[in-house]
Formats: C-alpha cells, sequence, structure tokens
C-alpha cells in the first residue's frame, strides 16, 4: 500500500530532519513508529500528509501506485489517505457537521458519485457516531473550537470514521488523553481496522499500543528508524527507555539502511 | 507564494457576473444639476406641489454645502473629485403608454434583464414568498403581489405611485428619520431622487412574504437615486429585503440611496440588504460609489428595527444603517458582512442612539479585507442622559486575506447616564496556512477551504438574513473565490 524509499526531509532551516528513511506498510498492518521527542515522527506524518511547509530533499514515496510525492494534500487525502492531527486545528463558526459533508461530498464528486443530501449525510454521521461513541451534539459544534484536548482527538476519529481512509496515520493520538479517552479512541481505531486498510501509529508512549496492537513496530531515532520489531518491541522500550537505543545508536549498531517492515 | 496567498490572490481577481448592459432605450434628462433639473424630474413624475418645494428646498441646501464644505471628508476613503455636473440625474427605459405600467407593458427586454439576475417577475415564474419591486435606473419598472397584498391593507408600491395615491402619508413620513439637511448625500437625495419603494404595513398585520426591491443600474454616467420609506403601523412586522447590480464600466457611477424606517408601538421592521454594485477591476477602475443613508427610528415602545447587511461590491461604500431608540423599551440591532477585495474601499457600520428607558442595541459587525481592500467599522454608540437602563453589545471582528489589505476600527461609545452599559468586543484574524491545510487534509480544494472558513467568520450575521438571501449571500461569497487553486 505504502512504499517509502530512502525519503530525506525537513523544514526550510532544518533540511535534514528526516535522513533516508524507508518503509513499507502493507494492506491489513498497523505499524507503529515510536521515537523520543525530536526524532521526526512528526515530520513523517507531515510529510506524508503533504504539508506545504516541509521540504522533500531525496526518496521517493509509492502510495497504492502512485508518486505520492508529486500530489498536493487534498489530491491524497481524496486518495484515502488520512491524517489525525496531533494538534487539530479550530474553524471558528463551521459546524463539524458542515465541514465533514463538505470533505465527503467534494471526495464523492470528484470520483463521479453522487454527492450525498443532507438526509443521507446525517445517516452516515449517525452510524459512525455509535462506532465512536460519541454524542450527537457533538456535530454541531464549531470544528474543534472550544474542544478539550481529549475532544479534539475523539473528533478525529470520528473523522477518520467518516472519511473511511486506506491509511490512516495517528499523530500523537494518545497523548494527553486520559485513561477512559484512550480507551475510546483506541475502542473506534480498532473497530476501524480492516484487511484492506493499513494504519501507521505515531507515539512516544507504548500505553496506546496496549488498547490497538501493532503488527510491527519502528523506532525513529534522529531522523533514522534504527530499529524494527513486533510489538514486544514496543514493550522492551517501555520497560529500558529510549536511552537504551541512543546507547545502542551510539555504540555503532547498523542504522536502518535496509527498509523496514 | 504560500497556498493562502494564491487562493487569495484569486479572491482578488473575482469575476463580476452581473456586469452586462441591457440595451434600453432611456428616456433621459442631459447631465448636469441645476434648479430646473428638479422642477424637469418634479414635472415628469407629474408630482403634487410639497413634493417640488420639498426638493427644491433640499436641492439649495445641497447647493449651500456644495459650496462650502462640499462632500463630507471624515470617511476613511479615497475617491477623485465627484464632478455633479457630469451626472445623469433622470435615465428611464422609454415607455409607449403613460401610467404605471401592467406586467404585460414593460417591455420584454426588461424582464429578460430581471430574469438573467435571477429576478424574474412575469405571474408564472415569480418567486414564491417575495413581493419584488424591481427598480430600473431611475424608475420602478414593476412590482408583484400588489393586489394580493392590498388584501390585507399592505401598500408595496413605487415611490412614485405612492406620491400620486397616498401623498398624506408620503407628506407625513418622508424626512421625518432622514431630514434633508442631514448630509451632503442627503441633500442631492431629497433634491433629485426619481424613485424607490414604499411600503405601509396597517395596524396590527404581520405581513406574510418577505418585500423586495431590485435595484439595477444600466445607463452609462446616469446616478441612481432612490429612497425608500416603509412605516410599520402599531404591532405590525414586515420583513424587507434589498439587493443591487450594475453593468461593468471604466467611469466610476453614483448611487446615493436614502431608506427611512419608522417603526411605531410594537412594531418590528427587518431590513435585510445584499449589495452587489459593481466593484471596479483589479486596478480599481470603475465600479459604484455607493453612498448611502439609512436609518430606522424606533418610534414607538417596545418597536424593533433590525438592519443586515452583507456588502459585497462597490468600489467605495459609504453606509451606517441606523436606529434611533426614541421608545421606551425598544430595540435596535445590526448585523453586517463587509468583504473588500481588489481596491475596494468601505467605511462602514452603524449609530445606536438611545433616547427611550430600557432601550437595548446589539451590533455585530464582520469586516473581510482582500487583495488591496480596505476595511473601516466606524460605529457610534450614544446613549442620552435620559435612556435609563440602556444596554449595548458591540462586536467587531475582522478578517484579513493577505497582507496588503486594510482593516480600521473606529468605535465611538458616549454613555450619558449611570445606569446604562455599554459592551465593545473587537479581534482581528488571518486564515492560517495550518486551517487551509487542515481542510486540504479531508479532501476539501482550497478554493472551498477559504470560501468554508469566511462562511464561518459570518455565521452570525448570515443567520440572521432570510434564507433565500442567506443561500445567496453564502453563493456570493462562494462566487468570489471562483478559479482559485484547485
Amino acid at each position: 500500500m505504502l512504499s517509502i524509499r530512502n525519503l530525506s526531509a525537513g523544514v526550510e532551516n532544518k533540511p535534514d530532519i528526516l535522513k533516508r528513511i524507508s518503509l513499507e506498510v502493507k494492506a491489513g498492518e498497523v505499524h507503529a513508529i515510536m521515537g523520543p521527542n525530536g526524532s521526526g515522527k512528526s515530520t513523517l506524518a507531515q510529510v506524508l500528509a503533504g504539508h506545504p511547509g516541509y521540504i522533500v530533499t531525496s526518496g521517493e514515496v509509492t502510495y497504492l501506485g502512485q508518486d505520492l510525492l508529486s500530489l498536493p494534500a487534498e489530491e491524497r487525502a481524496r486518495a484515502g489517505l488520512f491524517l489525525a492531527f496531533q494538534y487539530p486545528v479550530e474553524i471558528p463558526g463551521v459546524s463539524n457537521a458542515y465541514f465533514l459533508k463538505a470533505a465527503v461530498n467534494e471526495r464523492r464528486s470528484r470520483q463521479g458519485q453522487e454527492e450525498l443530501d443532507a438526509i443521507e449525510f446525517l445517516q452516515l454521521l449517525d452510524e459512525k457516531l455509535r462506532v465512536v461513541e460519541m454524542d450527537r451534539s457533538f456535530v454541531n459544534r464549531p470544528v474543534n473550537e472550544g474542544f478539550s484536548g481529549g475532544e479534539k482527538k475523539r473528533n478525529e476519529i470520528l473523522q477518520m470514521a467518516v472519511l473511511e481512509p486506506k491509511l490512516a496515520i495517528l499523530d500523537e493520538t494518545d497523548s494527553g488523553l486520559d485513561i477512559d479517552a484512550l480507551k475510546t479512541v483506541a475502542q473506534g481505531v480498532n473497530r476501524l481496522r480492516r484487511p484492506d486498510n493499513a494504519m501507521i501509529l505515531v507515539t512516544h508512549y507504548q500505553r496506546l499500543l496496549q488498547y490497538v496492537e501493532p503488527d510491527r513496530v519502528h523506532v525513529l531515532f534522529d531522523g533514522q528508524i534504527v530499529k524494527s520489531g513486533g510489538k514486544e518491541l514496543a514493550l522492551e522500550l517501555e520497560r529500558k527507555g529510549y536511552d537504551w537505543i541512543r546507547e545502542e545508536v551510539t555504540a555503532g549498531e547498523p542504522a536502518g539502511s535496509s527498509v523496514a517492515r | 507564494m504560500s497556498t493562502t496567498a494564491k487562493t487569495l490572490e484569486a479572491l482578488a481577481n473575482r469575476e463580476y457576473k452581473w456586469g452586462f448592459v441591457s440595451d434600453i432605450e432611456a428616456d433621459a434628462l442631459p447631465p448636469g444639476l441645476t434648479e430646473d433639473v428638479v422642477h424637469a424630474i418634479s414635472a415628469k413624475k407629474n408630482e403634487p406641489e410639497f413634493m417640488l418645494e420639498w426638493r427644491l428646498r433640499a436641492y439649495r441646501h445641497w447647493l449651500k454645502m456644495e459650496r462650502s464644505a462640499g462632500e463630507p471628508k471624515w470617511a476613511n476613503v479615497t475617491h477623485p473629485p465627484i464632478d455633479y455636473q457630469q451626472i445623469v440625474y433622470y435615465s428611464a427605459p422609454k415607455r409607449t403608454s403613460d401610467g404605471p405600467a401592467s406586467l404585460d407593458e414593460v417591455d420584454p427586454k426588461l424582464l429578460e434583464t430581471f430574469e438573467k439576475l435571477g429576478i424574474p417577475l412575469s405571474e408564472r415564474k415569480r418567486l414564491a414568498g417575495v413581493a419584488v419591486d424591481a427598480v430600473f435606473d431611475s424608475v420602478s419598472v414593476a412590482t408583484t403581489f400588489k393586489a394580493k397584498l392590498a388584501e390585507l391593507g399592505i401598500i408595496f408600491c413605487s415611490f412614485s405611485e405612492a406620491v400620486q395615491n397616498h401623498p398624506e402619508l408620503v407628506q407625513k413620513y418622508l424626512g421625518s428619520v432622514v431630514p434633508y439637511t442631514d448630509n451632503f448625500y442627503a441633500a442631492l437625495n431629497s433634491a433629485v431622487f426619481s424613485d424607490g419603494s414604499f411600503c405601509y404595513i396597517p395596524k396590527g398585520v404581520r405581513c406574510p412574504m418577505e418585500l423586495s426591491t431590485y435595484f439595477r443600474i444600466n445607463a452609462a454616467s446616469s446616478g441612481q437615486f432612490e429612497r425608500t420609506l416603509i412605516v410599520a403601523e402599531e404591532g405590525s412586522y414586515v420583513s424587507y429585503l434589498e439587493g443591487c447590480t450594475a453593468p461593468m464600466r471604466d467611469e466610476n457611477q453614483l448611487h446615493a440611496a436614502v431608506v427611512e424606517l419608522v417603526a411605531l408601538d410594537s412594531a418590528q421592521i427587518k431590513y435585510s440588504t445584499v449589495q452587489n454594485w459593481y466593484a471596479g477591476d483589479a486596478e480599481g477602475r470603475g465600479g459604484i460609489f455607493n453612498f448611502v443613508t439609512k436609518r430606522g427610528k424606533c418610534a414607538g415602545r417596545r418597536s424593533k428595527i433590525s438592519w443586515t447587511q452583507v456588502e459585497t461590491g462597490s468600489a467605495i461604500t459609504w453606509k451606517y444603517p441606523s436606529v434611533i431608540l426614541q421608545g421606551d423599551d425598544s430595540v435596535g440591532e445590526f448585523y453586517s458582512v463587509a468583504l473588500t477585495a481588489n481596491r475596494q474601499q468601505a467605511d462602514t457600520g452603524t449609530k445606536m442612539i438611545h433616547i427611550g428607558e430600557n432601550t437595548r442595541s446589539t451590533i455585530i459587525s464582520k469586516g473581510i479585507s482582500a487583495g488591496r481592500g480596505n476595511n473601516t467599522y466606524r460605529g457610534l454608540v450614544k446613549i442620552l442622559p435620559r435612556a435609563v437602563n440602556a444596554r449595548n453589545y458591540t462586536q467587531c471582528d475582522s478578517l484579513l486575506l493577505g497582507d496588503r489589505c486594510g482593516a480600521h476600527t473606529f468605535p465611538y461609545i458616549e454613555v450619558g447616564n449611570a445606569s446604562s452599559i455599554a459592551e465593545h468586543e473587537a479581534s482581528t484574524s488571518k486564515i492560517s496556512d495550518e486551517q487551509l491545510f487542515y481542510c486540504k487534509q479531508r479532501g476539501i480544494s482550497g478554493d472551498n477551504a477559504v470560501s468554508i472558513i469566511i462562511n464561518g467568520f459570518c455565521k452570525e450575521v448570515f443567520k440572521n438574513l432570510p434564507m433565500e438571501f442567506a443561500v445567496e449571500a453564502t453563493k456570493l461569497l462562494g462566487v468570489s473565490l471562483e478559479g482559485s487553486i484547485g
């Protein structure tokens, strides 16, 4: 589904945040990308989603057979790539329902499908609200305006449920959540997990992975994937801390020149 | 260039869809303004003596103002001097017969013009639930649903007809809210106004449909000077809409209207405007100078006047729909969205004059500036000493699109007693790259994203518009963004 090869990217003032990253994600898989603060996790998420503030200096990314990097952000989204934002943006005065309807219908019309009318859309929305166990009142509030941190994150999961992405990237969706909110979010994610879609969970902590079991875990350190493994790698990290990785890397362990899978 | 900048570039270069010219033979006076012209306009309209005298008093007052201070200079707008002797003060589509035309007698080209503007006038196609008075250049060409409204005692007709058929009402209320001495453009309008709408709602009647006037300027180098007068008797209610467009021309054209509203005891008037005059091109050539005086008087107790305006057109807008809160417990409201793109300038706002006790007013103003547009909110909240327990709430928000536009706020607040409260809140914001990226990440194009964000910004105002208008206003802002990045 997603194939990243030797991707290097950054921002104008720091063009080398990601250094030759390679990663393969197949349909049906859930990958966790872990790493200490500043290791480049969010940069990877933003670059894949097409944030205009990030610059790709080399490498290529293939998504469902297309050259992902040549597509503008909105076309990536319409092709089924979804980013759950670490810091969801407020859009004052625009209701969640209106915003989501615009998103759904714009994608539908570009794909030659008929747009949903208000009633059809509300039916879809009701169904998805049940999946993520959220209140109807949620959808009439302005997008993220006045939401608590937890509400914002849950709103991202609601949007993900409505837009039914093929590849979802969740950027630190677990951060700032209390245990109940974390469980709700995890439950939503699990219910949206299907054999024909894939997810990348970007996270600092292991605790989300207690509820959402990943197929693969990768450790990002200083812009490189330095270690990949099964779900047990997350537990090991939790136990030993990132210092363990730091020591391994500085001790000259081979850094991710091979393709992480 | 950032994506925001690109999107906004497109906003600044928006197209004007209503810029066509209709080829209609006109009966016009030569350009220039003299006492003879005032006489000629009055004679063409076969007016009673009191009207001519009133016009002449207004003309002489205007002349005095023109020779001393001239046009008002305090507004935050700039334009080359207007040559009032180059303006055509009367231009009307030629008619074969005299007297008020029935719809069958109206030139098909005129009907076609209005149909093209989305205002079908013919019996078969007319808008359900909305009665329309269509004003073309200097005269009203047709008014729909007149008979049906007459059954309820509601008078809805062109100003000219009101002067003929209801002179006592015209004489009683004309200039009672906006006297001809009020300001330079009000004086000019009073001298030369040629038509407009008149509306009278009798005691206790709730007008069952929206009343509306659609103003169209067509003739070149003509000015439009119309007058609207709405009187709501005790306990009555009316919702009134106003729309306007003009052809695209390289010269500026002057539109100096006066609107007067009178609400008696417990009466309510809701007045909504979607102003879409031609705004001029990207370099600021052409466009309408929209210098308008709009004022309502809450003359009776518990009366209410509510202004809602969406100002998207005109090269320059100079307009302050105001409310004089004379009756005790009366309520005044002003909801405004003003968009300035290209080199448009708007100096707009309101005046709330609290005279009666327990009077309340609300002001919600949303200014959007794009391109090199310059947007000014100017408002006066004046609470007189006898207006005890008066309340005002004002909220002024500005949205800046790009870095070459301007937003200014000039609130004046005068509170004359200790029991009254005036609140003022203001904010200035920009559409951020992060907001745009968030929308795009959900598959929404840049054009739609900006449109959605602007609509959200304007929501508090749009929700006060009648349904048909809310849709039109939303579309208008949407159209403004056509051809942007995708």
